[in-house]
């Protein structure tokens, strides 16, 4: 599967921006970005593409239990994750490495999930509630929905008023539409006209099972059925990944109900790094979304606009800095202290907490005395 | 004639077996065909029995063992792989609400011979939901049979048990027990999938558990050999049911017993056993029935897995508490 006629997309891979009938929609918003928005978004698919590499290299230099790439899908990320306002709320799955540095997470706490250090990493309220990852795929497509539920029963929708109006962005996979709670969201998201947009990226595997394995039609006609205005994009082109995105959530936060975009991109790299790919899609496959790259595609559009080496040079050495800093982080942090699983478990003292906390304690001591 | 093999590898060759030997077992699940399973259990089994009977399923797990239930009515015998144990829980309303009740409903006029196959436990060093032991809520369900084998033998022939049993059974596989070789004898099964077994002898302590926790208290009594200290081994194999008699009649003979699993304490495998034993065999016990679990707590970030598992140490030091009253 790959892009049709109906596939929105305002930058061709060959990095010309162009619109049509379908598209010029967009045009009053692409002409809105300023120059330096416009530098933001190379600048974060760049340095988070570098620090991606850095993480999986970590990974195989055995200082992380497993990383997850994002590499390929940046432009998707990036340019949906631009056309969120600061209080709007973001639920990731666990691939949205861009959208989470762009609401200000450091990429750094995604490594202390995946070197085993966190079940959770960060506090979204100081994270531009950009949520915790979920690892059970589709669950947080209800999460996102009932979020979104208490958001309109407040009253923060089609007030008029940008700074309060508020909507929810959700993110997930082309294999996460199967599950019934991806569908169920789809559901109480039509019924209690959410605000809300979901936000597939079909990157067209699920690890090992391509995308016609869960869909023999575009997944974004499913949603429609639904009663789910939904839109299909290009999603290695950031333009109009965020164009898009800033319609649907400008619907949403006006009191339209829900939206559902559905972003082609492809997952360059191995599923997480104990995958294989090599075991189930081709070199030729890999080698069509390599032309149509969201970087490289986005960079031939800057420079033909302008912008000079100088700043490229910047950003490289940018995703430089950040990638040693990560990895120095890395390397320095240490396993939280045994006790702590006992900790938050609940919120209030529990007896059975507090028994074996103090058990392992009298435990581990007991090693001390004999030494 | 025996072979040495892993247990992924026992698995594979007794899911072979099966389908060689009865054309309706059917395979289904995420990743099970070109890619031969996240752990490659089902490795070359779609290449060998086509796609029509290893199925890459939809991603979604109700939708898989609902369908499993559908084509068991129509006369198949589906074995579904959950990819991880916390995977499961998508599908729990299928197996407990429908799987573990329709033959009953039926009236004994529809058997379900579903297995699902559940690679389970800790050891790995993976993220969130790879390393629970979920075999607990299964257990407390009637109308559910659960296996777990701890050796590369009782994989291939526990596979194949299950298979042909006219009821559904959820089938643990230990993940952490995939690699390690083991003998397997390809033409005796030895007993049946729901008999327990003493695979050690001794005199002093009886320990029992299931799964990877077998070899882990293998390993204790070996060390405690070295300390003058005779335990005997079970391994359960069986979950549910429980087959006590081998375990009582140790028991009768150690006058202790202290039971081992990964999983949480709290109403656990582990509370029924240290129950059923304490009724049955009150008066042979020296010492309360002593346990040795995962901590009642989430299964905590990988890093800290060494400290929540049971290890040797931990096993030890429970004999040692049993055998100081
Ligand atoms: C409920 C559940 N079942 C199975 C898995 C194992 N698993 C992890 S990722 C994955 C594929 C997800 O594919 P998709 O939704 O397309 O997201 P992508 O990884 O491509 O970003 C599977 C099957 C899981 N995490 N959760
Ligand atoms: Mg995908």
């Amino acid at each position: 599967m790959s892009y049709t006629a109906e596939t929105l997309q305002l930058l061709a891979p060959d990095g010309t921006l162009r619109y049509s009938d379908e598209t010029d929609r967009f045009r009053d918003r692409v002409d809105a970005l300023d120059e330096t928005t416009l530098r933001e978004f190379y600048r974060h698919m760049a340095v988070t593409r570098r620090f991606d590499i850095e993480a999986g290299n970590l990974q195989r230099q055995g200082q992380l239990a497993l990383w997850i790439p994002s590499i390929g899908q940046e432009a998707a990320q990036v340019g949906s994750g631009f056309a969120a306002r600061a209080h709007d709320h973001i639920f990731p799955a666990y691939r949205e490495h861009a959208v989470g540095r762009l609401r200000g997470l450091d990429l750094t706490r995604i490594i202390a999930m995946l070197r085993g250090l966190t079940h959770g990493g960060w506090n979204p309220a100081d994270t531009g509630n950009f949520h915790l990852y979920t690892l059970v795929i589709g669950s947080q497509a209800l999460h996102a929905t009932g979020y979104a539920m208490g958001v309109r029963f407040d009253g923060l929708v089609g007030t008029g008023d940008p700074e309060r109006d508020t909507a929810v962005l959700v993110y997930f996979g082309d294999g996460a539409t199967s599950q019934g709670d991806v569908n169920e969201a789809y559901v109480f998201a039509q019924s209690y006209q959410t605000p809300q947009v979901f936000f597939l990226q079909n990157n067209h595997w699920a690890i090992s099972v391509p995308v016609s394995v869960q869909s023999r039609t575009p997944l974004f006609r499913r949603p429609a059925g639904f009663g789910i205005p939904s839109v299909q994009i290009d999603g290695n082109d950031v333009l109009v990944s965020y164009a898009a995105t800033a319609e649907s959530l400008d619907a949403a936060r006006s009191g339209e109900g829900p939206r559902f975009i559905e972003a082609l991109t492809y997952r360059m790299g191995a599923h997480t790094t104990s995958d294989d790919p090599t075991k189930y899609r081709t070199n030729d496959e890999v080698a069509y979304w390599q032309e149509r790259d969201p970087i490289s595609r986005y960079e031939t559009f800057l420079t033909a606009r302008g912008v000079d080496a100088a700043f490229f040079e910047e950003v490289r050495q940018e995703g430089e800095d950040l990638a040693a800093d990560a990895r120095r982080q890395t390397l320095a942090m240490e396993p939280p202290p045994a006790d702590s699983m006992f900790r938050h478990v609940y919120s209030d003292e529990h007896p059975l907490m507090a028994e074996q906390a103090e058990w392992l304690a009298r435990y581990e001591a007991s090693f001390e005395e004999q030494a | 004639m025996t072979e040495t093999m892993t247990m992924a590898k026992a698995l594979n060759a007794g899911l072979a077996a099966a389908m060689d030997a009865d054309d309706r077992v059917l395979l289904m699940g995420e990743d099970i065909g070109r890619l031969g399973g996240v752990f490659r259990v089902t490795e070359g089994l779609q290449q060998r029995f086509g796609e029509g009977r290893v199925l890459d399923t939809p991603l979604a797990e109700s939708g898989i063992v609902g369908s499993a239930i559908g084509l068991a009515m129509r006369g198949y015998r589906p074995v579904v792989e959950i990819q991880f144990d916390g995977f499961i829980f998508p599908a729990f309303d299928q197996i407990t609400t429908q799987l573990a009740k329709l033959t009953a409903r039926h009236e004994g006029g529809l058997q379900l011979p579903v297995v699902i196959r559940v690679p389970y436990g800790g050891h790995i060093g993976a993220v969130e939901h790879h390393q629970e032991s979920p075999e607990a809520y299964f257990a407390h369900t009637a109308g559910l049979r659960l296996v777990s084998p701890a050796t590369p033998h009782d994989a291939y022939w526990m596979i194949q048990q299950a298979i042909a049993s006219s009821d559904p059974v959820l089938f643990f596989e230990p993940k952490s027990r995939y690699w390690p070789k083991g003998e397997v004898d390809l033409d005796d099964a030895g007993i049946g999938m729901h008999a327990s077994r003493v695979v050690r002898t001794g005199t002093d302590v009886t320990v029992v558990g299931h799964g990877a926790m077998v070899s882990m208290l293998l390993d204790a009594a070996a060390l405690a050999d070295e300390e003058g200290t005779s335990i005997e081994v079970v391994d359960l194999r069986s979950l549910s049911p429980i087959d006590y008699g081998p375990l009582l009649e140790s028991v009768r003979r150690t006058g202790r017993l202290v039971v081992a699993q990964e999983a949480p304490g709290n109403v656990s495998i582990g509370s029924e056993i240290a129950a059923t034993v304490s009724e049955r065999a009150f008066y042979s016990l020296e010492a309360p029935v002593v346990r040795v679990s995962g901590f009642d707590t989430p299964f905590p970030p990988a890093k800290l897995e060494g400290a929540y598992l049971p290890d040797v140490d931990r096993i030890l030091d429970a004999v040692d508490r049993s055998l100081a009253y």
